[in-house]
């Protein structure tokens, strides 16, 4: 299961001008590529959530600068780019109340088809995993995502 | 109206000598009732028949806000607990309150004093009196009511809250004398507003006003909107609660009712009484109380003194308004609130680091205090949910505690300055207080 797991790194940000910026230019830095990233907010603080090519370089450079950064299992997937791609995949992982945490897309293709991040909980990884890929739908190793 | 001219115009030597027998009785009872004070007037070689003149009470011990927590709940009581007919309690400086008791001639003196205070500020019998204090553990609400009462007062008890209907109740039933905080006299005076209600609509001619620190623009503010004359009252309920002193129409400082409470003012460093007219911390020796008869309890309160006959004819020495704390308590929304409460609550929150920042803000008429908590790095999951619920539950455990709804905010591990002292965990950005 591990190597179908991908690391991504999250960072805590109060709503403070400026904030988004450092972290980007101390991965940049840092010779860390950004490959896909989405961002929770409130009124008070945020929450960026990035895939990055180095995950180890990318939580120790950031901590270093004072950053509190966390690191989660998420789901690279593999979605055909097509017309109701994402719903097909939805419809699968969704059969026994899959609760999707949360879920954002990739800036780039793989082979055409569109790859999308899932995290879901850790109780249900391992099924989600099953699942899809019971049901031909490709998630992508770990190793292969940091490539992009 | 003066309620009791033979003591609030007695002569000051007359007085004098009342003071010294009732402190020497009190000093009597606490000597062989309460244990704290026992051992202490034993280390000073303090004994009741030495109390001869009010400088004799310079040698007494002070006490602090520490002997009421060291000795919670009943340690400090004078009296066995079927005496006692009430409890009040305040903020205490962590998570348990501060809590008083009164026997039923407590509660009798304690009338007669918000009586006095009710006829500073004009009140007879013929007076609607409409208390927007809260009624409960506080004293302000039924402290006032007894003090209505007992005057004979037609006492109208509204407790704080539910502005639009004081505001239908005031006009209806003609209120003529309000008593509340000065920020609820001036939220009431914007709904007024809002709804057309303007001074000649109302009864009102006078506001008993207290329970926070307040300015003389706020004072203006008030007399105008409401078209009463408003007067300072203080109190603490350590002491007793509102009626230890109050503002005549003179309006030139608060008469403490001193036979019953003796003021002092001392160097908040030295504990060295300085002379009238000079700022420092308030001290009380309560000399009438039966249940928690306290020995120059240091408030915390910055004021002065004047010793002297006022124009009204009270020969009460009168306190300067409170100028300020030696500590760093807040009053919010007319709750007394300690840093130190905060920082009890946080130790209790796993998610919590008790790194914080107070930060005191007025919107419009009322009082918001937001908390900035650092966040426990393992804390830092990945959903903004998870985190929302741990501000919900630092809410919610600070409601619990200090009993005021605040607003929490989330901050950066490491962002908050280490606190060096006191000073930099509170930033107080009201402005006219």
């Amino acid at each position: 299961m591990t190597d179908r797991l991908t690391k991504q790194v999250s960072v805590f940000l109060e709503n403070k001008s400026g904030r988004l910026a450092e972290v980007c230019q101390t991965l940049g830095a840092n010779g860390v590529n950004i490959r896909a990233l989405c961002i929770a907010d409130t009124s008070d603080f945020g929450i960026l959530r990035m895939i990055v090519d180095l995950p180890e370089a990318a939580v120790s450079c950031l901590r270093d600068s004072g950053f509190s950064v966390g690191e989660t299992h998420v789901l690279a997937v593999q979605i055909p780019d097509v017309p109701g791609g994402l719903g097909g995949v939805l419809k699968l992982m969704g059969e026994p109340e899959v609760n999707v945490e949360y879920m954002y897309a990739f800036f780039t293709t793989v082979e055409g088809n569109a790859v999308v991040v899932f995290r879901v909980s850790e109780e249900q990884t391992q099924s989600v995993i099953d699942m899809l890929t019971a049901g031909g739908v490709r998630i992508l190793p770990a190793a292969e995502v940091y490539a992009l | 109206m003066i309620w009791d001219p033979y003591l609030e115009c007695m002569d000051v030597e007359q007085r004098a000598q009342l003071q010294v027998r009732r402190l020497r009785d009190t000093v009597a009872r606490l000597a062989v009732n309460v244990p704290h004070y026992r051992s202490k007037f034993k280390e000073l070689g303090i004994n009741a028949e030495d109390i001869r003149s009010l400088d004799d009470l310079r040698r007494l011990p002070f006490t602090e806000k520490d002997d009421l927590r060291d000795n919670y709940p009943y340690g400090l009581f004078a009296v066995p607990m079927e005496e006692i007919v009430r409890l009040h309690a305040s903020s205490g400086t962590t998570g348990k309150p501060t809590v008083v008791g009164y026997s039923a001639s407590d509660i009798e003196t304690w009338a007669e004093c918000t009586a006095r205070a009710i006829g500073c500020a004009g009140g007879s019998p013929h007076d609607i009196l409409h208390v927007s204090y809260g009624y409960g553990l506080f004293t302000g609400g039924l402290g006032l009511h007894y003090g209505g009462e007992r005057m004979g007062c037609t006492v109208l008890p509204m407790s704080a809250g539910n502005t639009e209907r004081q505001l239908m109740m005031m006009v209806d039933m003609g209120s003529t004398i309000l008593a509340c905080t000065p920020s609820y006299a001036l939220t009431l005076a914007d709904a007024a507003k809002d709804h057309g209600v303007g001074p000649d609509d109302l009864k009102l001619k006078s506001g008993i006003v207290g329970a926070e620190p307040w300015s003389e623009g706020s004072r203006n503010a008030v007399e105008q909107l409401l078209g009463l004359s408003a007067h300072d009252i203080y109190g603490i309920s350590e002491v007793m609660g509102p009626g230890v002193s109050m503002e005549c129409d003179a309006k030139n400082g608060l008469h403490v009712f001193d036979d019953h409470f003796i003021p002092e003012i001392v160097n908040p460093e030295t504990g060295e009484p300085v002379p009238d007219g000079e700022y420092g911390e308030l001290v009380f020796t309560c000399i009438t109380k039966r249940c928690l008869p306290l020995i120059r309890y240091r408030t915390r309160d910055v004021s002065c003194l004047q010793h002297g006959v006022c124009s009204c004819g009270r020969t009460h020495p009168r306190m300067g308004r409170i100028r300020g704390r030696t500590d760093d308590m807040l009053i919010i929304r007319g709750v007394n609130v300690f840093p130190s409460q905060i920082e009890h609550v946080l130790l209790g929150i796993e998610e919590a680091q008790p790194h914080y920042q107070l930060i005191v803000r007025r919107e419009g008429r009322l009082d918001v205090l937001e908390v900035q908590v650092e966040v426990a790095p393992e804390l830092l999951t990945d959903t903004v949910r998870r985190l929302q619920e741990v501000e919900n539950k630092i809410a919610h455990a600070i409601y619990t505690t200090l009993g005021i709804s605040v607003d929490v905010k989330l901050v950066e591990p490491k962002t908050l300055a280490r606190s060096e002292g006191k000073a930099k965990r509170v930033l107080d950005l009201r402005e006219g207080v």
